[in-house]
């Protein structure tokens, strides 16, 4: 059987667009500032030559798709993923070169930014990998999001405390995707249908709730206190990267961990051999004796409860306050980032870093004004995920019962 | 006649009714612990208890009676025409919905999640809106034109999505919801462009809708029916028609059945899969093109509203089925109409709309929660 295009035309078209960003760039050089205030030693702005670097990474770019090309033609041989990944650092850094073209491109600034839009973008992430890996699909990530934002700015500014905010909004996410599991696993409704639903419900009862209640008592409800960011020493000191990754609030700690657990969890122990087994093939593990409906209440449940810390860093992370319709669809762009991870917490967290870098990047870009309209820029993390999903992940298959009700005979 | 009343006491219509009911219940609940007056009366609740349950009363009654005034008959309007204005309102919002609606109705009964109404509703609403306005044709032939134009932008960017599916397998659920993003981006983009925006306007607006290029009023300018009512009205005959007497649309339910049996059957899979994003796609576009040339008259980025999502739960509960999606969107049309009231009368949000809607769509969903509210006995094997 012949190997399909499909990978080579996508690199094809991205590294097309990388050329019309490459000879549209106006400027010569481009400026890295790399220092923060926290760096033990810094290191000093450089300047490197935009029209040279950017054609390095165009090439590079041109490379990898034409021995794709070859590579699924001749050798009839996937292109191999290590490539892919060079294609894809060569693209970033292009885009950026050329973007910021006769500019100061503040790395660190851009990085952290990327960092914090992904930080719900994962936690959704790693709920939809949970709901999923177990054979309820979750369309209700953003719901779930929405709901752990809105409880934990209620219950952290009724507490006057940080702590029972985190917990209120992991109840909140619970809550929500207990729903989800229950019509899904008790009343058998389509789990699309109920996810769909369930995202309007949420947006509709927060809303309400926001121009009523809060909006009358801003103080009782809506003024939570706002985490602290907690450098680690050493870790936190390692240029550029350091200040990134390691001087964040308490949330983005636990993000770390998550991720690592959820991967430990469900491929290292026995309750993750249980609910993959579950996801794939329900009959069989009923068969074996694992209780089904437990297992998927669990592991959904567990889902919610992370995508609602997620939504805590809307609130107690960053904003500081709970806002109408304040997750921006950022549920669904968690659902892709899932897809396009294959449904692997680590891989899943990557690819919501990388649309956390594409939402960030207008950010970068306004400031400098750029000439490329800002919608463009708005649309590029949508683009590339259509481009992404149709041409590098293609036909993926999740587990195989998910969407499928179990029934017992 | 008798064949009605048997349909509404069916078991499944009074489980449809009974879901309603219980929906708006919730909502009366809401509203209730919303308002300032029933806080305050519960406060001394037990001294006055009597205040407590006007107050409620009030609240409740209050702010659905101003959703009926709003929507189907102001019984205090000063003249007859604003006492019907309100059904007229009520259709002007179900007409965009519904068509959305039929054309999700398509696609879920082919067996592709089309989440991008959105964005269908604003292509369609972008290429009628270029023609009607940038265009210049002889009346009569202008407005054709345009409303070609409108199928003609949602079937292309429905089909696009087809196509991508078909060709590389991806899944349509994600590539729809990123379709919806980027449509409204080209949008709100062309807007600041000349070739939609009005010359010398400040804000992301288009030039007026030429008279020749609009759908004529019904019942004159005074209500905003228009004639794209009568074409949602036909768009449901031929949905039905295409869905259940057609061998295009047997294909497409034989895809949405089983991929593999059709498959095995002889129907073009990919070619079916373009062919049925593209029909809905181009009911989408011909919603957004009743926006723009009937209701709405300028295009601005707000075209499409919530009809995209909207038009999801009206398929849904519309079981999609034609008719049902028609009763539906009506329903839905009419609690659009009238929340616009109940927040300017009553000061309830409009998002009370949001929270009914999707009550409405899980609990028709799950017949059996609602049977255990209302303490119903399940009916063995479904009594007719």
């Amino acid at each position: 059987m012949k190997q399909s295009l499909r990978t080579s035309i996508a690199l094809a078209v991205l590294s097309l667009i990388g050329l019309w960003l490459w000879v549209g760039s106006t400027g010569a050089v481009t400026k890295i500032k790399t220092a923060t205030e926290t760096d033990i030693f810094a290191l000093p702005d450089f300047a490197i030559d935009t029209k040279i670097s950017g054609a390095v990474a165009f090439v590079l770019m041109a490379a990898v798709a034409i021995k794709s090309f070859y590579f699924a033609r001749k050798l009839n041989k996937k292109t191999p993923l290590w490539e892919i990944l060079i294609f894809g650092f060569a693209m970033i850094f292009g885009i950026l070169i050329s973007l910021f073209a006769g500019a100061t491109m503040p790395i660190s600034a851009l990085l952290s930014g990327s960092l914090a839009l992904a930080v719900p973008l994962i936690f959704g992430s790693l709920a939809g990998v949970l709901s999923e890996r177990v054979g309820i699909v979750n369309i209700s990530i953003d719901s779930q999001l929405l709901a752990g934002a809105f409880i934990s700015a209620m219950t952290a500014t009724l507490s006057h405390n940080l702590y029972v905010g985190l917990i209120g909004a992991m109840i909140g996410g619970a809550l929500v995707s207990w729903v989800l599991a229950t019509f899904s696993i008790k009343y058998l409704v389509d789990q699309i249908i109920v996810g769909v639903v369930l995202n309007v419900l949420i947006v509709g009862l927060t809303s309400f709730l926001y121009s009523t209640l809060f909006a009358e008592n801003v103080e009782l409800f809506n003024q939570p206190p706002r985490f602290d960011r907690i450098l680690i020493p050493l870790l936190g000191q390692i240029p550029v990267i350091g200040p990134v990754l390691f001087n964040q609030t308490l949330i983005v700690y636990l993000m770390y961990l998550a991720v690592a657990g959820v991967w430990v969890a469900l491929f290292k122990t026995r309750w993750g051999l249980r609910v993959r087994a579950v996801g794939e093939y329900p009959k069989a593990a009923d068969t074996v004796g694992i209780n089904v409906f437990r297992t998927r209440y669990m592991s959904v449940m567990i889902g919610g409860a992370l995508a609602g810390l997620g939504g805590a860093f809307f609130t107690l992370g960053q904003v500081g306050a709970f806002g109408k319709e304040m997750t921006n669809g950022a549920g669904y762009i968690a659902l892709a980032a899932m897809i396009f991870g294959r449904w692997n917490p680590i891989y899943a967290a990557f690819a919501g870093l990388l649309f956390g870098f594409a939402q960030n990047l207008q950010y970068g870009l306004a400031i400098i004004g750029s000439p490329v309209p800002s919608e463009f820029l708005l649309m590029l993390p949508y683009a590339l995920t259509a481009v992404a999903v149709a041409g590098l992940v293609g036909k993926v298959t999740g587990p195989a019962a998910a969407g499928k009700p179990y029934i017992k005979s | 006649m008798n064949k009605i009343v048997k349909e509404i006491f069916s078991p499944s219509m009074r489980l449809t009714l009974l879901a309603v009911l219980a929906s708006f219940i919730f909502g009366g609940v809401l509203i209730a612990f919303s308002s300032a007056n029933v806080q305050a009366a519960a406060g001394y609740l037990f001294a006055r208890p009597g205040d407590f349950f006007i107050a409620l009363w009030n609240a409740v009654f209050g702010a659905y009676d101003a959703l009926f005034r709003g929507s189907i008959f102001n019984y205090k309007g000063s003249s007859a025409l604003l006492m019907i204005k309100p059904i007229t309102e009520t259709l002007a919002f179900a007409t965009p919905i519904t068509l959305a609606g039929l054309g999700l109705a398509v696609a879920f009964r082919s067996g592709l999640f089309n989440i991008g109404a959105t964005g269908q509703i604003v292509f369609g609403a972008m290429f009628a809106g270029f023609v009607a306005i940038k265009v210049d044709a002889p009346v009569g032939l202008h407005f054709v034109l345009a409303v070609l134009a409108g199928i003609l932008g949602g079937a292309l960017y429905g089909a696009l999505v087809g196509y991508l599916k078909a060709a590389t397998g991806a899944n349509e659920v994600i590539l729809t919801i990123m379709f919806n993003y980027i449509a409204s981006l080209l949008l709100a983009y062309l807007l600041k462009t000349p070739i939609l925006q009005a010359p010398g306007a400040q804000n992301p607006i288009s030039e007026a809708v030429p008279e020749s290029a609009k759908f004529p009023f019904i019942f004159g300018d005074q209500v905003r029916i228009h004639s794209g009512l009568i074409a949602m009205l036909i768009a449901v005959a031929l949905v039905w028609w295409l869905l259940n007497r057609s061998s295009t649309g047997f294909q497409f339910r034989a895809l949405g059945h089983n991929p593999s049996a059709a498959k095995v059957a002889g129907i073009n899979i990919g070619l079916t899969y373009v062919l049925v994003m593209a029909v809905s796609g181009a009911l989408s576009g011909l919603a957004g093109a009743t926006q723009i040339l009937g209701t709405e008259k300028f295009l601005t980025t707000g075209v499409a509203a919530s009809f995209g999502f909207d038009a999801i739960t009206v398929a849904l509960l519309g079981r999609n089925n034609p008719f049902g999606v028609l009763a539906a969107g009506i329903l839905f049309g009419g609690l659009r109409a009238g929340a616009v009231t109940m927040q300017a009368n009553q000061g309830v949000p409009i998002d009370i709309v949001l929270v009914v809607q999707s009550l409405i769509v899980l609990f028709i969903a799950a017949p059996p929660l609602v049977r255990t509210m209302f303490r119903i006995k399940a009916q063995k094997g479904g009594a007719k």
